[in-house]
Protein backbone atom coordinates (compact mmCIF):
# COMPACT_ATOMS: atom_id res chain seq x y z
CA UNK A 1 0.00 0.00 0.00
CA UNK A 2 2.87 2.26 0.59
CA UNK A 3 6.23 1.68 -0.72
CA UNK A 4 9.52 4.03 -0.06
CA UNK A 5 12.22 2.89 -2.22
CA UNK A 6 15.52 4.84 -0.98
CA UNK A 7 13.79 7.89 -0.24
CA UNK A 8 16.06 11.37 0.99
CA UNK A 9 14.56 13.94 2.26
CA UNK A 10 16.73 16.87 2.57
CA UNK A 11 15.05 20.21 4.20
CA UNK A 12 17.97 22.41 4.59
CA UNK A 13 21.37 21.41 2.67
CA UNK A 14 23.68 22.07 5.89
CA UNK A 15 22.06 19.84 8.25
CA UNK A 16 21.41 15.97 7.94
CA UNK A 17 18.61 14.55 6.12
CA UNK A 18 15.40 14.21 7.43
CA UNK A 19 14.95 10.84 5.80
CA UNK A 20 18.04 9.44 4.40
CA UNK A 21 17.70 6.75 2.28
CA UNK A 22 14.53 5.10 3.49
CA UNK A 23 13.22 1.50 2.09
CA UNK A 24 10.33 0.18 3.29
CA UNK A 25 7.19 -1.57 2.61
CA UNK A 26 3.80 -1.36 4.35
CA UNK A 27 0.50 -3.71 2.84
CA UNK A 28 -2.84 -3.59 2.39
CA UNK A 29 -4.60 -4.12 5.82
CA UNK A 30 -1.35 -3.73 8.05
CA UNK A 31 -1.19 -1.96 10.92
CA UNK A 32 2.63 -0.58 11.92
CA UNK A 33 3.54 1.79 14.43
CA UNK A 34 6.33 4.09 13.07
CA UNK A 35 8.59 5.24 16.49
CA UNK A 36 11.34 6.88 17.33
CA UNK A 37 12.57 10.09 18.81
CA UNK A 38 11.44 13.40 18.17
CA UNK A 39 13.13 14.73 15.17
CA UNK A 40 13.61 11.04 13.50
CA UNK A 41 12.16 11.76 10.38
CA UNK A 42 8.33 10.43 11.45
CA UNK A 43 6.57 13.27 10.58
CA UNK A 44 8.50 13.70 7.77
CA UNK A 45 7.53 10.08 6.31
CA UNK A 46 3.95 11.08 6.82
CA UNK A 47 4.08 14.30 4.71
CA UNK A 48 5.83 12.62 2.02
CA UNK A 49 2.94 10.06 1.86
CA UNK A 50 0.43 12.81 1.67
CA UNK A 51 2.19 14.51 -0.92
CA UNK A 52 2.82 17.65 1.05
CA UNK A 53 6.69 17.47 0.32
CA UNK A 54 8.19 16.02 -2.38
CA UNK A 55 11.45 13.41 -1.61
CA UNK A 56 14.71 14.99 -2.38
CA UNK A 57 15.47 11.17 -3.99
CA UNK A 58 14.04 8.15 -4.32
CA UNK A 59 10.60 7.19 -5.05
CA UNK A 60 7.28 7.50 -2.99
CA UNK A 61 4.75 4.91 -3.93
CA UNK A 62 0.90 5.12 -2.37
CA UNK A 63 -1.10 2.67 -3.77
CA UNK A 64 0.98 1.35 -6.20
CA UNK A 65 1.26 4.81 -7.91
CA UNK A 66 4.36 6.72 -7.93
CA UNK A 67 3.36 10.28 -6.31
CA UNK A 68 6.18 11.91 -8.20
CA UNK A 69 4.25 11.28 -11.07
CA UNK A 70 0.55 12.81 -9.66
CA UNK A 71 -0.10 15.64 -10.90
CA UNK A 72 -0.89 19.04 -8.51
CA UNK A 73 -4.65 18.71 -9.51
CA UNK A 74 -4.79 15.22 -8.76
CA UNK A 75 -3.18 15.14 -5.24
CA UNK A 76 -6.78 15.85 -3.93
CA UNK A 77 -7.34 12.62 -5.43
CA UNK A 78 -4.70 11.00 -3.55
CA UNK A 79 -5.71 12.54 -0.47
CA UNK A 80 -8.96 11.32 -0.70
CA UNK A 81 -7.80 8.09 -0.26
CA UNK A 82 -5.84 8.41 2.74
CA UNK A 83 -7.15 9.34 6.23
CA UNK A 84 -5.29 12.00 8.38
CA UNK A 85 -5.40 12.50 12.45
CA UNK A 86 -3.04 14.40 14.22
CA UNK A 87 -2.18 14.80 18.12
CA UNK A 88 -4.41 17.96 18.55
CA UNK A 89 -7.48 16.97 16.92
CA UNK A 90 -7.62 19.78 14.66
CA UNK A 91 -12.03 20.02 14.90
CA UNK A 92 -14.12 22.62 14.21
CA UNK A 93 -14.71 24.52 16.66
CA UNK A 94 -18.08 26.50 15.74
CA UNK A 95 -19.44 23.36 14.05
CA UNK A 96 -20.84 20.20 15.72
CA UNK A 97 -20.21 16.37 16.05
CA UNK A 98 -21.96 15.61 12.50
CA UNK A 99 -20.78 18.99 11.02
CA UNK A 100 -17.37 18.42 12.05
CA UNK A 101 -17.58 14.68 10.34
CA UNK A 102 -20.07 15.95 7.30
CA UNK A 103 -17.52 18.52 6.69
CA UNK A 104 -14.87 15.88 5.00
CA UNK A 105 -17.88 14.50 2.69
CA UNK A 106 -18.78 18.15 1.54
CA UNK A 107 -15.82 19.48 0.77
CA UNK A 108 -15.92 16.52 -1.74
CA UNK A 109 -18.88 17.05 -2.87
CA UNK A 110 -21.05 14.25 -1.66
CA UNK A 111 -24.74 14.28 -1.91
CA UNK A 112 -26.67 15.29 1.32
CA UNK A 113 -28.57 11.86 1.71
CA UNK A 114 -25.19 9.64 1.57
CA UNK A 115 -24.32 12.10 4.49
CA UNK A 116 -27.07 11.91 6.39
CA UNK A 117 -26.88 8.20 6.19
CA UNK A 118 -23.10 7.45 6.31
CA UNK A 119 -21.89 10.13 9.37
CA UNK A 120 -24.42 8.42 11.76
CA UNK A 121 -22.51 5.10 10.84
CA UNK A 122 -19.17 5.95 11.34
CA UNK A 123 -20.03 7.82 14.42
CA UNK A 124 -21.23 4.28 15.59
CA UNK A 125 -17.94 2.92 14.73
CA UNK A 126 -15.91 5.12 16.83
CA UNK A 127 -18.51 4.90 19.52
CA UNK A 128 -19.93 8.32 19.35
CA UNK A 129 -23.57 7.50 19.05
CA UNK A 130 -26.02 9.79 20.10
CA UNK A 131 -23.38 12.50 20.38
CA UNK A 132 -24.12 14.16 17.02
CA UNK A 133 -25.02 17.35 18.23
CA UNK A 134 -22.77 18.12 20.46
CA UNK A 135 -19.67 21.20 19.97
CA UNK A 136 -16.10 20.25 19.98
CA UNK A 137 -15.88 21.82 23.75
CA UNK A 138 -18.60 19.87 25.26
CA UNK A 139 -16.45 16.55 24.63
CA UNK A 140 -13.50 15.30 26.94
CA UNK A 141 -10.24 14.54 24.94
CA UNK A 142 -10.77 11.13 23.71
CA UNK A 143 -13.94 11.59 22.23
CA UNK A 144 -12.41 14.53 20.35
CA UNK A 145 -9.85 12.26 19.18
CA UNK A 146 -12.78 10.08 17.80
CA UNK A 147 -14.94 12.61 16.13
CA UNK A 148 -11.38 13.10 14.30
CA UNK A 149 -10.78 9.59 13.62
CA UNK A 150 -14.67 9.38 11.97
CA UNK A 151 -13.50 12.60 10.00
CA UNK A 152 -10.62 10.80 8.86
CA UNK A 153 -12.13 7.35 7.85
CA UNK A 154 -15.50 8.66 6.44
CA UNK A 155 -14.62 8.83 3.00
CA UNK A 156 -13.38 4.92 3.32
CA UNK A 157 -9.76 6.02 2.65
CA UNK A 158 -7.77 2.82 1.81
CA UNK A 159 -5.02 4.46 4.17
CA UNK A 160 -4.71 5.85 7.84
CA UNK A 161 -2.48 8.30 9.18
CA UNK A 162 -2.21 9.03 12.51
CA UNK A 163 0.81 11.32 13.96
CA UNK A 164 0.89 10.92 17.62
CA UNK A 165 -2.76 10.46 17.99
CA UNK A 166 -2.89 9.48 22.15
CA UNK A 167 -0.37 11.85 22.71
CA UNK A 168 -2.74 14.22 24.42
CA UNK A 169 -4.76 11.74 26.28
CA UNK A 170 -4.34 9.71 29.46
CA UNK A 171 -3.38 5.94 29.02
CA UNK A 172 -7.04 4.52 29.19
CA UNK A 173 -8.27 7.24 26.91
CA UNK A 174 -5.72 5.99 25.05
CA UNK A 175 -6.09 2.53 24.68
CA UNK A 176 -9.83 3.22 24.04
CA UNK A 177 -8.67 5.30 20.85
CA UNK A 178 -6.17 2.29 20.11
CA UNK A 179 -9.98 0.11 20.34
CA UNK A 180 -10.61 2.38 17.57
CA UNK A 181 -8.05 2.32 15.31
CA UNK A 182 -7.86 -1.57 15.51
CA UNK A 183 -11.34 -2.14 14.50
CA UNK A 184 -10.93 0.09 11.86
CA UNK A 185 -7.75 -1.88 10.67
CA UNK A 186 -10.08 -4.80 10.84
CA UNK A 187 -12.14 -3.53 8.44
CA UNK A 188 -9.24 -3.25 5.85
CA UNK A 189 -7.39 0.05 6.33
CA UNK A 190 -4.10 0.33 6.27
CA UNK A 191 -3.32 2.01 9.33
CA UNK A 192 0.65 3.84 9.82
CA UNK A 193 0.93 5.36 13.38
CA UNK A 194 3.29 7.49 14.37
CA UNK A 195 3.64 7.45 18.14
CA UNK A 196 6.36 7.87 21.37
CA UNK A 197 3.32 6.40 23.47
CA UNK A 198 5.53 2.67 24.53
CA UNK A 199 2.11 1.57 26.51
CA UNK A 200 0.24 1.35 23.54
CA UNK A 201 3.06 -0.22 21.32
CA UNK A 202 3.86 -3.17 24.02
CA UNK A 203 0.10 -3.42 24.64
CA UNK A 204 -0.87 -4.03 20.68
CA UNK A 205 1.97 -5.84 19.67
CA UNK A 206 1.91 -4.63 16.07
CA UNK A 207 4.25 -4.40 13.35
CA UNK A 208 7.05 -1.53 14.60
CA UNK A 209 9.39 0.32 12.27
CA UNK A 210 11.83 2.72 14.09
CA UNK A 211 13.60 5.36 12.92
CA UNK A 212 16.33 7.01 14.31
CA UNK A 213 17.98 10.53 12.65
CA UNK A 214 16.08 9.75 9.18
CA UNK A 215 17.20 6.10 9.00
CA UNK A 216 15.08 2.82 9.61
CA UNK A 217 16.68 0.82 12.43
CA UNK A 218 14.28 -1.88 13.28
CA UNK A 219 11.53 -2.84 11.43
CA UNK A 220 9.78 -5.99 13.07
CA UNK A 221 6.28 -7.58 13.42
CA UNK A 222 4.37 -8.32 16.27
CA UNK A 223 7.02 -5.93 18.38
CA UNK A 224 7.64 -3.89 21.03
CA UNK A 225 8.32 -0.28 21.79
CA UNK A 226 12.08 -1.50 22.34
CA UNK A 227 13.79 -4.31 21.30
CA UNK A 228 14.78 -7.20 22.78
CA UNK A 229 16.99 -8.55 20.61
CA UNK A 230 20.22 -6.95 19.54
CA UNK A 231 19.95 -5.22 16.47
CA UNK A 232 23.02 -6.85 14.61
CA UNK A 233 22.58 -6.61 10.91
CA UNK A 234 21.85 -2.80 10.96
CA UNK A 235 24.60 -1.75 13.62
CA UNK A 236 26.68 -0.32 10.57
CA UNK A 237 23.93 1.66 9.31
CA UNK A 238 23.09 3.06 12.72
CA UNK A 239 27.11 3.98 13.66
CA UNK A 240 27.18 5.66 9.89
CA UNK A 241 24.14 7.81 11.19
CA UNK A 242 25.20 8.54 14.85
CA UNK A 243 28.66 9.46 13.23
CA UNK A 244 26.64 11.66 10.80
CA UNK A 245 24.45 13.08 13.83
CA UNK A 246 28.07 14.30 15.58
CA UNK A 247 29.34 15.93 12.24
CA UNK A 248 26.00 17.72 12.02
CA UNK A 249 26.24 19.18 15.31
CA UNK A 250 23.12 20.61 16.82
CA UNK A 251 21.09 17.55 17.78
CA UNK A 252 20.59 15.53 20.70
CA UNK A 253 23.13 13.27 21.84
CA UNK A 254 22.30 10.06 20.67
CA UNK A 255 20.69 8.06 22.77
CA UNK A 256 21.16 4.13 22.54
CA UNK A 257 17.89 2.44 20.60
CA UNK A 258 17.76 -0.30 23.37
CA UNK A 259 17.83 2.14 26.23
CA UNK A 260 15.42 4.95 25.87
CA UNK A 261 11.95 3.99 26.70
CA UNK A 262 11.07 6.31 30.19
CA UNK A 263 12.13 9.19 28.95
CA UNK A 264 10.77 8.78 25.14
CA UNK A 265 7.61 9.71 25.44
CA UNK A 266 7.92 13.11 27.14
CA UNK A 267 9.86 14.48 24.49
CA UNK A 268 9.03 17.45 23.35
CA UNK A 269 5.57 17.43 21.33
CA UNK A 270 6.06 20.96 19.72
CA UNK A 271 7.86 19.92 16.80
CA UNK A 272 5.56 16.76 16.34
CA UNK A 273 1.93 16.53 15.43
CA UNK A 274 2.07 19.49 12.46
CA UNK A 275 1.85 17.68 9.18
CA UNK B 1 -24.55 19.99 -3.07
CA UNK B 2 -20.92 21.39 -3.67
CA UNK B 3 -22.41 24.40 -4.65
CA UNK B 4 -24.84 24.74 -1.46
CA UNK B 5 -21.25 24.14 0.23
CA UNK B 6 -19.21 27.03 -1.36
CA UNK B 7 -22.48 29.29 -1.07
CA UNK B 8 -22.57 28.55 2.79
CA UNK B 9 -18.72 29.20 2.92
CA UNK B 10 -18.94 32.54 1.27
CA UNK B 11 -21.86 33.52 3.17
CA UNK B 12 -19.44 32.77 6.53
CA UNK B 13 -16.59 34.20 5.04
CA UNK B 14 -18.44 37.57 4.77
CA UNK B 15 -19.70 37.94 7.87
CA UNK B 16 -16.79 37.14 9.56
CA UNK B 17 -14.91 39.90 7.65
CA UNK B 18 -17.76 42.13 7.48
CA UNK B 19 -15.39 45.20 7.83
CA UNK B 20 -13.20 44.73 5.50
CA UNK B 21 -16.01 43.70 3.09
CA UNK B 22 -17.89 46.93 3.92
CA UNK B 23 -14.78 48.28 3.39
CA UNK B 24 -14.12 46.83 -0.06
CA UNK B 25 -17.33 47.88 -1.23
CA UNK B 26 -16.77 51.33 -0.33
CA UNK B 27 -13.42 51.76 -2.38
CA UNK B 28 -14.43 49.85 -5.16
CA UNK B 29 -17.81 52.07 -5.09
CA UNK B 30 -16.02 55.31 -4.96
CA UNK B 31 -13.00 53.98 -7.77
CA UNK B 32 -15.43 53.14 -10.39
CA UNK B 33 -17.72 56.10 -9.92
CA UNK B 34 -14.66 58.08 -11.02
CA UNK B 35 -14.25 55.63 -13.71
CA UNK B 36 -18.04 56.16 -14.53
CA UNK B 37 -17.52 59.49 -14.26
CA UNK B 38 -15.48 59.81 -17.05
CA UNK B 39 -17.34 57.86 -19.22
CA UNK B 40 -19.58 60.29 -18.55
CA UNK B 41 -18.02 62.79 -19.68
CA UNK B 42 -16.96 61.10 -22.45
CA UNK B 43 -20.44 60.27 -23.66
CA UNK B 44 -21.59 64.07 -22.92
CA UNK B 45 -18.81 65.30 -25.22
CA UNK B 46 -20.13 62.73 -27.92
CA UNK B 47 -23.12 63.54 -27.46
CA UNK B 48 -23.07 67.23 -27.83
CA UNK B 49 -19.98 66.91 -30.88
CA UNK B 50 -22.92 65.06 -32.30
CA UNK B 51 -25.66 67.54 -31.71
CA UNK B 52 -23.64 70.71 -32.36
CA UNK B 53 -21.15 69.84 -35.41
CA UNK B 54 -24.49 69.19 -37.15
CA UNK B 55 -25.87 72.48 -36.33
CA UNK B 56 -22.98 74.24 -36.00
CA UNK B 57 -21.55 76.66 -38.74
CA UNK B 58 -18.95 78.60 -40.70
CA UNK B 59 -21.45 82.20 -40.81
CA UNK B 60 -19.62 84.79 -42.78
CA UNK B 61 -20.92 88.22 -41.50
CA UNK B 62 -21.50 91.01 -44.03
CA UNK B 63 -20.52 94.10 -43.37
CA UNK B 64 -22.48 96.36 -41.61
CA UNK B 65 -23.25 100.36 -40.77
CA UNK B 66 -20.33 100.49 -38.08
CA UNK B 67 -18.18 97.62 -39.32
CA UNK B 68 -14.26 98.49 -39.06
CA UNK B 69 -12.58 95.61 -40.18
CA UNK B 70 -10.53 96.37 -44.09
CA UNK B 71 -13.35 94.88 -46.12
CA UNK B 72 -15.81 97.24 -45.08
CA UNK B 73 -14.08 100.25 -46.37
CA UNK B 74 -17.50 101.48 -48.41
CA UNK B 75 -19.85 101.08 -45.64
CA UNK B 76 -22.82 98.46 -45.19
CA UNK B 77 -22.65 95.15 -47.82
CA UNK B 78 -24.38 96.25 -50.96
CA UNK B 79 -26.99 94.30 -53.07
CA UNK B 80 -24.21 93.40 -55.45
CA UNK B 81 -21.98 92.05 -52.90
CA UNK B 82 -24.21 90.03 -51.85
CA UNK B 83 -24.86 88.51 -55.38
CA UNK B 84 -21.46 88.20 -56.02
CA UNK B 85 -20.51 86.32 -52.68
CA UNK B 86 -23.95 83.92 -52.85
CA UNK B 87 -22.30 83.24 -57.07
CA UNK B 88 -18.68 82.40 -55.20
CA UNK B 89 -20.78 79.77 -52.86
CA UNK B 90 -22.50 78.04 -55.66
CA UNK B 91 -19.49 78.15 -57.94
CA UNK B 92 -17.51 74.44 -57.85
CA UNK B 93 -14.48 75.90 -56.26
CA UNK B 94 -16.25 76.49 -53.00
CA UNK B 95 -19.07 74.26 -53.45
CA UNK B 96 -17.33 71.54 -53.27
CA UNK B 97 -16.68 71.54 -49.84
CA UNK B 98 -20.36 72.94 -48.41
CA UNK B 99 -23.51 70.92 -48.50
CA UNK B 100 -25.54 74.14 -47.96
CA UNK B 101 -25.70 77.57 -47.17
CA UNK B 102 -29.04 80.04 -45.80
CA UNK B 103 -28.50 83.80 -46.11
CA UNK B 104 -29.40 85.37 -42.91
CA UNK B 105 -30.77 88.46 -43.17
CA UNK B 106 -30.67 91.78 -40.90
CA UNK B 107 -34.16 90.93 -39.95
CA UNK B 108 -33.72 86.99 -39.28
CA UNK B 109 -30.87 87.71 -37.02
CA UNK B 110 -33.16 90.33 -35.39
CA UNK B 111 -35.28 87.48 -34.97
CA UNK B 112 -32.93 84.73 -33.69
CA UNK B 113 -31.64 86.82 -31.40
CA UNK B 114 -35.19 87.77 -29.76
CA UNK B 115 -35.10 84.33 -29.22
CA UNK B 116 -31.83 83.70 -27.62
CA UNK B 117 -32.44 86.46 -25.20
CA UNK B 118 -35.93 86.17 -24.53
CA UNK B 119 -35.37 86.97 -20.96
CA UNK B 120 -32.69 89.68 -21.50
CA UNK B 121 -33.24 93.10 -21.16
CA UNK B 122 -30.73 93.93 -23.86
CA UNK B 123 -33.43 92.83 -26.71
CA UNK B 124 -35.35 96.22 -26.26
CA UNK B 125 -31.92 98.25 -27.40
CA UNK B 126 -31.15 96.29 -29.92
CA UNK B 127 -32.67 96.64 -33.44
CA UNK B 128 -32.29 95.06 -36.86
CA UNK B 129 -29.72 97.60 -38.34
CA UNK B 130 -27.44 96.94 -35.82
CA UNK B 131 -27.10 93.08 -36.41
CA UNK B 132 -25.26 91.79 -39.46
CA UNK B 133 -26.51 89.81 -42.52
CA UNK B 134 -24.85 86.53 -43.12
CA UNK B 135 -24.62 83.18 -45.07
CA UNK B 136 -24.46 80.36 -43.12
CA UNK B 137 -22.53 77.59 -44.64
CA UNK B 138 -22.87 73.84 -43.74
CA UNK B 139 -19.73 72.80 -44.26
CA UNK B 140 -19.23 68.91 -45.50
CA UNK B 141 -15.63 68.34 -43.47
CA UNK B 142 -15.84 70.99 -40.86
CA UNK B 143 -12.51 70.44 -40.85
CA UNK B 144 -11.56 72.34 -44.81
CA UNK B 145 -12.73 75.58 -42.58
CA UNK B 146 -9.41 77.05 -43.67
CA UNK B 147 -10.49 76.92 -47.23
CA UNK B 148 -13.79 78.72 -47.03
CA UNK B 149 -11.90 81.48 -44.40
CA UNK B 150 -9.32 81.99 -46.94
CA UNK B 151 -11.37 82.26 -49.77
CA UNK B 152 -14.25 84.54 -48.21
CA UNK B 153 -12.31 87.02 -45.72
CA UNK B 154 -10.66 89.11 -48.55
CA UNK B 155 -13.86 89.27 -50.39
CA UNK B 156 -15.46 92.92 -50.62
CA UNK B 157 -18.64 93.62 -48.68
CA UNK B 158 -17.37 90.66 -45.44
CA UNK B 159 -16.17 91.43 -42.12
CA UNK B 160 -14.63 88.43 -40.65
CA UNK B 161 -15.84 84.83 -41.28
CA UNK B 162 -16.37 82.67 -38.17
CA UNK B 163 -15.99 78.99 -37.37
CA UNK B 164 -18.70 77.97 -34.80
CA UNK B 165 -16.42 75.23 -34.21
CA UNK B 166 -13.43 76.91 -32.57
CA UNK B 167 -15.92 78.11 -29.33
CA UNK B 168 -17.32 74.62 -29.01
CA UNK B 169 -13.75 72.94 -29.09
CA UNK B 170 -12.74 75.22 -26.33
CA UNK B 171 -15.61 73.76 -24.18
CA UNK B 172 -14.39 70.05 -25.13
CA UNK B 173 -11.04 70.66 -24.36
CA UNK B 174 -12.04 71.49 -20.89
CA UNK B 175 -14.16 68.63 -20.01
CA UNK B 176 -11.94 66.46 -21.59
CA UNK B 177 -9.32 67.42 -19.01
CA UNK B 178 -12.08 67.02 -16.37
CA UNK B 179 -12.09 63.19 -17.55
CA UNK B 180 -8.65 62.90 -17.64
CA UNK B 181 -8.57 64.32 -13.89
CA UNK B 182 -11.18 61.75 -13.02
CA UNK B 183 -9.31 58.72 -14.77
CA UNK B 184 -6.23 59.78 -12.78
CA UNK B 185 -8.27 59.56 -9.63
CA UNK B 186 -9.90 56.07 -10.49
CA UNK B 187 -6.53 55.26 -11.35
CA UNK B 188 -5.19 55.89 -7.91
CA UNK B 189 -8.57 54.65 -6.27
CA UNK B 190 -8.06 51.57 -8.39
CA UNK B 191 -4.62 50.87 -6.67
CA UNK B 192 -6.22 51.41 -3.32
CA UNK B 193 -9.00 48.75 -3.89
CA UNK B 194 -6.58 46.23 -5.37
CA UNK B 195 -4.39 46.58 -2.45
CA UNK B 196 -7.52 46.15 -0.09
CA UNK B 197 -8.92 43.19 -2.08
CA UNK B 198 -6.02 41.57 -1.37
CA UNK B 199 -5.50 42.40 2.33
CA UNK B 200 -9.11 41.19 2.98
CA UNK B 201 -8.45 37.69 1.15
CA UNK B 202 -5.56 37.58 3.19
CA UNK B 203 -7.10 37.77 6.57
CA UNK B 204 -10.14 35.71 5.27
CA UNK B 205 -7.63 32.78 4.53
CA UNK B 206 -6.02 33.27 7.79
CA UNK B 207 -8.83 33.29 10.08
CA UNK B 208 -10.13 30.19 8.44
CA UNK B 209 -6.68 28.44 8.01
CA UNK B 210 -8.43 25.63 10.01
CA UNK B 211 -11.22 24.70 7.50
CA UNK B 212 -8.70 25.38 4.83
CA UNK B 213 -6.08 22.89 6.38
CA UNK B 214 -8.76 20.28 6.74
CA UNK B 215 -9.82 20.62 3.25
CA UNK B 216 -6.64 19.95 2.00
CA UNK B 217 -6.70 16.92 4.04
CA UNK B 218 -9.31 15.24 3.27
CA UNK B 219 -8.95 15.74 -0.44
CA UNK B 220 -10.77 18.79 -1.34
CA UNK B 221 -10.14 20.62 -5.12
CA UNK B 222 -8.85 23.44 -5.33
CA UNK B 223 -11.60 25.24 -6.63
CA UNK B 224 -13.65 23.92 -3.87
CA UNK B 225 -10.91 25.69 -1.15
CA UNK B 226 -10.07 28.48 -3.09
CA UNK B 227 -13.45 29.72 -4.69
CA UNK B 228 -15.19 30.93 -1.72
CA UNK B 229 -12.28 33.30 -1.28
CA UNK B 230 -12.50 34.76 -4.76
CA UNK B 231 -16.25 34.66 -5.03
CA UNK B 232 -15.78 36.89 -1.43
CA UNK B 233 -13.85 39.84 -3.25
CA UNK B 234 -15.72 39.34 -6.17
CA UNK B 235 -19.12 39.85 -4.41
CA UNK B 236 -18.26 42.72 -2.90
CA UNK B 237 -16.83 44.36 -6.26
CA UNK B 238 -19.69 43.79 -7.77
CA UNK B 239 -21.60 45.18 -4.70
CA UNK B 240 -19.14 48.83 -5.42
CA UNK B 241 -19.76 48.18 -8.80
CA UNK B 242 -23.53 48.63 -8.68
CA UNK B 243 -23.66 51.17 -6.07
CA UNK B 244 -21.48 52.95 -8.57
CA UNK B 245 -23.40 52.25 -11.67
CA UNK B 246 -26.60 53.59 -9.01
CA UNK B 247 -24.79 56.77 -8.53
CA UNK B 248 -24.11 57.73 -11.96
CA UNK B 249 -27.46 57.01 -12.81
CA UNK B 250 -28.75 59.13 -10.02
CA UNK B 251 -26.25 62.01 -11.16
CA UNK B 252 -27.81 61.83 -14.62
CA UNK B 253 -31.35 61.76 -13.48
CA UNK B 254 -30.82 64.20 -10.69
CA UNK B 255 -28.57 66.38 -11.51
CA UNK B 256 -28.67 66.42 -15.39
CA UNK B 257 -31.78 65.49 -16.12
CA UNK B 258 -33.81 67.68 -13.61
CA UNK B 259 -31.47 70.68 -13.00
CA UNK B 260 -29.03 71.34 -15.43
CA UNK B 261 -31.41 70.54 -18.57
CA UNK B 262 -33.54 73.47 -16.85
CA UNK B 263 -30.92 75.58 -16.95
CA UNK B 264 -29.53 74.84 -20.38
CA UNK B 265 -32.93 73.58 -22.25
CA UNK B 266 -31.08 74.19 -25.66
CA UNK B 267 -28.45 71.80 -24.56
CA UNK B 268 -27.82 68.07 -25.15
CA UNK B 269 -27.44 66.01 -21.64
CA UNK B 270 -26.99 62.49 -21.59
CA UNK B 271 -29.45 60.47 -20.52
CA UNK B 272 -30.48 58.35 -17.58
CA UNK B 273 -30.41 55.12 -19.97
CA UNK B 274 -27.35 56.05 -21.77
CA UNK B 275 -25.55 55.73 -17.83
CA UNK B 276 -27.06 52.70 -17.42
CA UNK B 277 -25.18 51.70 -20.66
CA UNK B 278 -21.64 51.94 -18.16
CA UNK B 279 -23.00 49.92 -15.69
CA UNK B 280 -21.93 46.22 -17.20
CA UNK B 281 -18.35 47.38 -18.03
CA UNK B 282 -18.32 49.14 -14.33
CA UNK B 283 -19.47 45.75 -12.99
CA UNK B 284 -17.13 44.02 -15.31
CA UNK B 285 -14.33 45.99 -14.37
CA UNK B 286 -14.96 45.11 -10.98
CA UNK B 287 -15.12 41.24 -11.25
CA UNK B 288 -12.07 41.38 -12.79
CA UNK B 289 -10.30 43.67 -10.70
CA UNK B 290 -11.44 41.34 -7.62
CA UNK B 291 -10.71 38.05 -9.39
CA UNK B 292 -7.25 38.89 -10.42
CA UNK B 293 -5.67 40.26 -6.89
CA UNK B 294 -7.75 37.69 -4.96
CA UNK B 295 -5.97 34.81 -7.12
CA UNK B 296 -2.48 36.09 -6.86
CA UNK B 297 -2.85 36.76 -2.98
CA UNK B 298 -4.39 33.27 -2.60
CA UNK B 299 -1.66 31.71 -4.36
CA UNK B 300 1.07 33.13 -1.80
CA UNK B 301 -1.33 32.74 0.91
CA UNK B 302 -3.38 30.07 0.75
CA UNK B 303 -1.46 26.80 -0.64
CA UNK B 304 -3.33 23.55 -2.50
Amino acid sequence: MIRFENVTKVYDQTTRPALDSVTLEIDRGEFAFLVGASGSGKSTFLRLVLKEDRATSGTVYVAGQNVANISSWRVPRLRRGIGVVFQDFRLLPQKNVFANVAFAMQVIGKSRSVIRDTVPEVLKTVGLEGKEKRMPHELSGGEQQRVAIARAVVNRPGILLADEPTGNLDPTTSMGIMGVLDKINQNGTTVVMATHDDDIVNEMRKRVVELKNGVVIRDEARALYTSMIPIVGQSRRLRDASGREEAGGGFPAPDDPRNVSPERHTSNRSGEGRL
Amino acid sequence: MRLQFILGEIGSGLRRNMSMVVSVILVTFVSLTFVGAAGMLQLQINQMKGYWYDKVQVAVFLCGEGSTAAGCASGSATPEQQDNLRTLLESPAVSQYINDFQFESKDDAYKHFKEQFSNSPIVDSVTPDQLPASFRINMKDPEKYQIISETFSSQPGVETVIDQRQVLERLFSVMNAASLVAVSIAGVMTVCAILLIATTIRLSAFSRRRETGIMRLVGASKTVIQLPFILEGVIAAVIGAALASGTLWAVAHFFLGEYMSKQYPDTAFISPAQTLLLAPALIGLGVVLAGTSSLLTLRRYLRV
